[in-house]
């Protein structure tokens, strides 16, 4: 009886997951699918699926108008850029406030996320004469300090969740050995917080690449990740909604498999300590 | 002379080659995503083999994107953009503040004079033209000549509202998915209120009275916005109030709509391949009331030159080639007359192979018919049709917008509309010092 009970649980858990998945998912199906129609198709009532017209051309109308290359390039330099600086940043940040934590570091952490829920448009008019004054406007430099400041709040906090984890008492045995401070961080705990760090590291790549204010605002030719490229294919007055598609496509696509072959870790990263 | 000598001298007349060479000014575009901007794109060869020492660089952002863009840049004095692409609704705003550069001294074979009248004078300000139109449109109504035909109907070239309230209902079979009309719902100061304000002049409405008090609390305005939620409600697609230009294209290219007014560059597309009625549609002015207004608007994409731009004499070449009569031909030459960009010059319209398509008259008497200066009956202190041209309109719009796509998806009645839009207006108008 019990035995049944488990199994009907758990195939109603599957079931349910499998939606719930299939739902997220949903968007970014339809928008791969959309890519492959004509225009028309695209836009046809009732949705056509099975007797839709498919078509290359989207792609190859949107590969002649873009240089897709230089975007795709920027999006690399800019989201592993940003990332690896926020991280160079958060380790010793994140180390200090799990292992040595004063009387305010609660409230500095949280100050730091609040920061995460101001509005990207108040700060807009400043952002953008600073990186004009200072040279960093259409700048990939530029888009890696901007991202790297905005994304610096969830790396740190990533990592000081999975530091907590890690016991104080290896840190302190290291110590007792001799070890430098230099030492206990790079030799002791970064090794032992390699899966919290490639965690980390996965998902802050992934806000990076997906960012899409700042990287069209602070940006014209040089410096234009694949966010700028989706939105030179939105067009006001006629239909655009298959080669958009293509273009999103395109732009998801390297993400998308990267996320896929890093599931296990972002799963792990982004649900550590949540369970005890 | 040695070896050693003999191949300096070649370096160095190698490098000042490379350097000559490399003295080319490159100028950045920022452009919207439609089909006449990327058929430009796709003609740059010949503006590189006239001009051999300009680059053009392109940036190509959807419009909202691209407004909120060039105005931080000209408003901080940024000068990222060389070249930038912009509506009658902000020429003059930015010209007041000096924001743009003066055309007047383009060259003589630009000819000025031949850009249509009515377009001109909403590029103007204070006799210094700030920007060249690369296309322009006004509004029309698009009709199924075999709907009307099944009706028993017959549209008139100029029709009155009432003519299209009774084609819409002869129209009109919902069973069929066959609505009599399609018209803008979506929210937004360029959406709903294009239409909306236009169709409004029409009425012998008006946003503002001489003093600048709004008139959302006159017999006009409700006299138009009843018309359009009845027209809308009885003979209309369902989900009207999210439907903008491309829902509505879509709906009338499927079929599914007896008549659409909206853009006149819309005409191109119901006609092109990807329509399923492009045989079967014909073209009339916009609607009047007999009040001597007609619900027309007048918009114009055009290219100007930010005064804090380096290179406005790179970006005055490229604004002269892409505005010129000579583009137009070049259009025509490699694409057909159907895809000149329409609605700028009046040569165009003298053109007798022009003249053979078919929505070419229907655009130039549209564009003719709508005054900036004088948009509606009674007198105004503002200039343009279908937008106020003061830098307040773009918010208001957009929230007057949603309270009239609140009241059309029956959330509100037109009256608790029309009285929240009066608040609100008169609120803004207020607090931005127009109103004492």
């Amino acid at each position: 009886m019990a035995r049944s009970v488990s199994t009907r649980r758990k195939l109603f858990f599957t079931v349910a997951a499998w939606s719930v998945a299939l739902l997220i998912f949903f968007p970014v199906l339809w928008t791969i699918l959309t890519s492959f129609k004509t225009e028309a198709s695209a836009v046809a009532s009732p949705p056509e699926l099975l007797g839709a017209d498919w078509t290359l051309q989207n792609y190859s109308d949107v590969w002649a108008r873009s240089d897709y290359p230089r975007f795709f390039l920027n999006s690399v330099i800019i989201s592993i850029g940003s990332t690896v600086l926020g991280l160079l940043i958060a380790i010793p940040a994140a180390w200090s406030m799990a292992f040595v934590p004063g009387n305010k570091t609660k409230d500095l952490l949280m100050w730091m996320l609040s920061t995460k829920m101001m509005p990207a448009a108040a700060v807009l008019i400043p952002m953008y004469l600073i990186f004009q004054k200072t040279g960093l406007f259409d700048t990939r430099t530029g888009l890696v300090l901007a991202l790297m400041l905005m994304n610096l709040p969830v790396i740190i906090w990533m990592l000081y969740t999975y530091f907590k984890e890690i016991p104080g008492e290896i840190l302190e045995a290291a110590r007792m050995d001799g070890a430098s401070l230099k030492n206990e961080v790079l030799y002791i705990l970064t090794p032992m917080a390699i899966p919290g760090i490639a965690s980390t590291m996965l998902l802050n790549i992934i806000l990076a690449w997906n960012e899409a204010f700042w990287t069209i605002t602070l940006t014209t030719i040089n410096a234009a990740p694949l966010s700028a490229f989706i939105a030179s294919f939105s067009a006001p007055q006629g239909l655009f909604y298959a080669k958009l598609s293509a273009a999103s496509t395109m732009a998801i696509a390297p993400i998308l498999i990267m996320g896929w072959f890093g599931q296990k870790q972002l799963v792990r990263g982004l649900t550590f300590g949540a369970v005890k | 002379m040695n070896m050693t000598l003999r191949a300096l001298l070649g370096a160095t007349a190698m490098l000042t080659l490379a350097g000559l060479a490399s003295a080319e000014t490159t100028i950045t575009v920022a452009t919207v995503n439609n089909g006449d901007m990327v058929r430009m794109q796709g003609l740059m060869d010949d503006f590189y083999a006239k001009n051999p020492d300009i680059k053009v660089e392109w940036v190509t952002l959807e419009e909202n994107v691209l407004r909120q863009n060039v105005t931080t840049d000209i408003a901080t004095g940024g000068g990222q953009y060389d070249v930038m692409t912009i509506g009658t609704y902000e020429v003059p705003i930015w010209g007041k503040q000096g924001w743009l550069a003066s055309l007047n001294d383009l060259p003589a074979d630009y000819d000025v004079d031949d850009i249509l009248p009515a377009i001109r004078g909403g590029l103007t300000v204070d006799g210094n033209l700030l920007a060249a139109p690369f296309y322009g449109e006004s509004s029309m109504v698009m009709y199924r000549k075999d709907l009307m035909d099944a009706a028993g109907l017959k549209m008139p070239d100029a029709p009155t509202w009432a003519d299209i309230e009774k084609a819409a209902a002869a129209m009109t079979d919902k069973s069929k998915e066959q609505y009599g009309i399609c018209l803008r719902g979506k929210a937004g100061w360029g959406e709903n209120m294009a239409f909306l304000t236009a169709m409004s002049n029409s009425f012998g409405a008006r946003w503002f009275d001489e003093n600048w008090v709004p008139q959302f609390d006159q017999p006009e305005w409700k006299a138009t916005l009843d018309f359009y939620l009845n027209l809308m409600t009885q003979y209309g697609p369902p989900g009207a109030s999210n439907n903008g230009f491309n829902e509505n294209l879509t709906l009338f290219q499927q079929g599914k709509c007896g008549m659409w007014i909206d853009a006149t560059v819309a005409a191109s597309f119901v006609t092109g391949k990807d329509s399923t009625v492009a045989d079967k549609v014909g073209f009339a002015l916009a609607p009047d009331n007999g009040l001597g207004k007609r619900g027309n608007w007048l918009w114009a994409w055009s290219l100007a030159i930010p005064t804090s731009s380096q290179k406005q004499d790179a970006a005055k070449t490229f604004i002269n080639w892409a505005t010129n009569k000579d583009y137009l031909a070049l259009v025509a030459s490699k694409e057909g007359w159907a895809n000149v960009p329409p609605g700028t010059r009046t040569s165009l319209y003298a053109n007798a192979e022009y003249a053979k398509v078919p929505f070419a008259k229907m655009t130039i008497d549209s564009i003719n018919s709508a005054d900036p200066t004088k948009p509606t009956v009674k007198p105004v202190p503002y200039v343009g049709v279908q937008f106020v041209a003061i830098p307040e309109f773009a918010g208001m719009g957009t929230s007057v917008g949603e309270l009239f796509s609140a009241a059309l998806a029956g959330q509100s009645t037109a009256d608790d509309a029309l009285a929240a839009a009066q608040a609100l207006v008169t609120d803004e108008m207020t607090s931005a010092g127009y109103i004492k």
